[in-house]
């Protein structure tokens, strides 16, 4: 079962200074994900997931406790060592999207590729195209990102952290900025790729969108508050057919 | 990561922003063509004075009279009676080192023939005159010895006396009149232009010394003497020679000054050299001036870049993008921005310093150093300039770049 861990935390704390006063944003973390898990986090603003998230996606480190990813622990890593895991095991969709601007949506997904040497020219672009085929977007390779909708540009963020073959996906609030049927439609692409085997960290704070994950915790001042399975997890397949009924009622 | 993806993504970036690309650009575009053009023209009309001066001889030796400074005036050196023939023969009789000498008595006057007249000016020498000078004969003969020692009254002419007095008529044979003095007119010299003075090359009469000496000026002294040396090598050596050879002549004390002036071509082209270096060098700073207001245009748009793509900087480095990525890559652009101005620059530089030739006539001169050395020169400002703003991005905190709005 331990090597079947993505991720590992134990005990982690995060502190910050501001002024005087030291906050604890993470106090006492222990979390375990397994490889295929899809897994909700949530909690309210200033609980501290975004602290752990970004913990999660080695762009900070803890304060103390450890955090084992895929077998490594990344607090002895330096920041070279973090950008290189970032780049090879780690997909980030963000609630933004953040794609580049005037850059089609083949550049942008190509985009990790370009920071790792061992994949070449023809290999990237190859890459690319069949992470875009697999978002559904065969067609639109060559559109740029300001050519295309909300839904769209999330589908080429997702393909862009597929890419590089992650061990894990993290996606922060990634339907945050999308209607309820495009939502669903981006968890739906999600739920195929976890169903493909792809471990999922999904951050949100809307508990529908959070229905639909295997797994899913709550935190609230930096602590653990709930941590359940989600056995009767919704197949997102019905909800969309939910929402054009609803629609064709009105 | 590969060199070869960091100017991919450089140049994405600035094809993304065609527009402010080509408006960042346009200050080293404007600054390299500056200094291209004017080191053009700066180094044109500095080879054309050299030009004008080598043809009339690059191992030519002036040797001019001075008044000695004793009385306190001095006097002009065409008063000046300090040269005369016997030093021309005391130096050929003792020079090791000259390859030909001549006396020289030069003036103005209007030449006449039958109802034309012409004002010119009159050069005399011996028979080696024209090989010094570097003059050719185009037609006819230069004078005999025999004609020097008896003050024959012939001369050779050049192209713009022919043209105005002869017209279509061949002038060999024919005689002139030059200070009421008639001259048969036994050579024609071969045409060599204007010079960069402006100055008529063609226009003048050459008849033997004794000629101009005894029947035109009735004086005994000389203008000046004009030798060759042998080689352009030697005329330091040669100089000093003619100057120990003349003081010996004249018969100076070691307390006493030279009662001549020697001045050689070399010193001649120096003189007028300096002067347009001068030029070239105010020019030149004029034009690298502008070439670092460019850079500064250059480091202000990458420094705003830097702060408009925060957002971008993280995104690069939450992706796997290492501090020193992100370095190279706004380096590089900032470089491939400068390179690409400095190689517009230097098209627009050479085509302007082109027009510049043909519509204004001047003398231009692109040489390779000037593109060499403006090319270098915008490849250090695009690194120079570059590296704040890219230092900037590389230190950017990727979750606070994320962040950014």
């Amino acid at each position: 079962m331990n090597n079947q861990e993505i991720i590992k935390i134990i005990d982690m704390h995060k502190n910050y200074i501001v002024g005087d006063q030291k906050i604890r944003a993470l106090d006492g973390i222990n979390l375990s994900v397994p490889k295929g898990d899809f897994v909700a986090i949530m909690g309210s603003s200033g609980s501290g997931k975004s602290t752990l998230l970004n913990i999660l996606g080695c762009l900070d480190l803890p304060s103390s406790g450890d955090y084992i990813l895929d077998g490594v622990n990344v607090k002895t890593l330096n920041k070279n060592k973090l950008a290189d895991i970032r780049n090879q095991k780690l997909g980030f969709v963000f609630q933004s999207y953040n794609l580049l601007p005037r850059t089609t949506a083949l550049e942008n997904v190509e985009l990790p590729l370009l920071y790792n040497r061992l994949v070449s020219n023809a290999e990237r672009r190859e890459r690319a195209e069949e992470a875009l085929i697999s978002v559904g977007l065969k067609d639109r390779m060559k559109h740029l990102s300001s050519q295309m909708s909300g839904g769209q540009q999330q589908r080429v963020a997702i393909a862009r952290s597929v890419v590089s073959n992650p061990v894990v996906i993290f996606a922060d609030e990634a339907t945050g900025n999308l209607d309820t049927r495009t939502s669903y439609e981006i968890m739906a692409l999600f739920q195929e790729l976890n169903n493909k085997g792809m471990t999922i960290c999904f951050v949100t704070h809307e508990p529908d969108i959070a229905a639909f994950t295997k797994h899913s915790i709550v935190i609230q001042d930096g602590r653990i508050v709930e941590d359940r399975s989600n056995p009767n997890s919704q197949n997102i397949v019905d909800s969309l057919a939910k929402t054009t009924e609803d629609k064709s009622n009105h | 990561m590969k060199f070869m993806n960091i100017i991919k993504i450089a140049i994405i970036a600035i094809t993304r922003n065609k527009m402010r690309s080509f408006l960042t650009i346009l200050g080293i575009v404007i600054g390299v063509a500056a200094v291209i053009a004017m080191l053009a023209i700066g180094y044109g009309s500095n080879n054309s004075i050299r030009e004008t001066i080598s043809s009339m001889g690059t191992n030519l030796i002036n040797v001019r009279p001075v008044s000695p400074n004793s009385s306190g005036v001095r006097r002009s050196s065409s008063a000046t009676q300090t040269l005369k023939v016997k030093d021309v023969t005391y130096l050929q009789n003792n020079s090791k080192l000259i390859d030909a000498i001549s006396p020289e008595l030069d003036g103005s006057g209007q030449v006449v023939y039958g109802s034309n007249n012409w004002p010119t000016r009159i050069y005399s020498g011996n028979e080696d005159y024209l090989h010094i000078k570097k003059y050719e004969v185009a037609s006819g003969r230069v004078f005999t010895s025999k004609e020097i020692k008896t003050a024959a009254k012939v001369c050779l002419i050049g192209q713009t006396i022919i043209d105005n007095i002869f017209g279509d008529e061949d002038p060999i044979g024919k005689v002139i009149r030059f200070e009421k003095i008639p001259f048969t007119v036994i050579g024609t010299l071969t045409e060599k232009g204007d010079n960069t003075f402006g100055q008529d090359q063609d226009d003048m009469m050459l008849a033997p010394y004794t000629t101009v000496m005894k029947r035109i000026y009735r004086q005994t002294y000389l203008r000046a003497v004009v030798l060759s040396a042998k080689s352009e090598d030697s005329i330091d050596i040669t100089t000093a020679e003619v100057t120990k050879l003349l003081r010996l002549s004249h018969k100076l004390k070691d307390s006493e000054e030279d009662d001549f002036e020697i001045k050689t071509q070399e010193e001649l082209i120096s003189n007028f050299s300096s002067v347009s270096e001068m030029m070239l060098v105010l020019l030149g700073s004029i034009a690298a001036i502008s070439l670092v207001v460019g850079g500064i245009g250059i480091m202000n748009v990458m420094y705003m870049s830097v702060t408009e793509r925060t957002r971008e900087i993280g995104l690069r480095m939450a992706l796997g993008g290492k501090s020193r990525d992100v370095l190279k890559q706004f380096l590089f652009e900032a470089l491939l921005l400068s390179v690409l101005g400095g190689i517009i620059g230097i098209l627009v530089g050479i085509l302007a310093s082109v027009i510049v030739e043909h519509v204004l006539g001047w003398p231009v001169l692109v040489t390779t150093n000037s593109i060499l050395l403006s090319f270098l020169f915008c490849t250090f400002i695009g690194v120079f300039f570059g590296w704040y703003p890219a230092r900037k991005a590389s230190a950017l905190n990727p979750i606070e770049a994320l962040r950014h709005e």
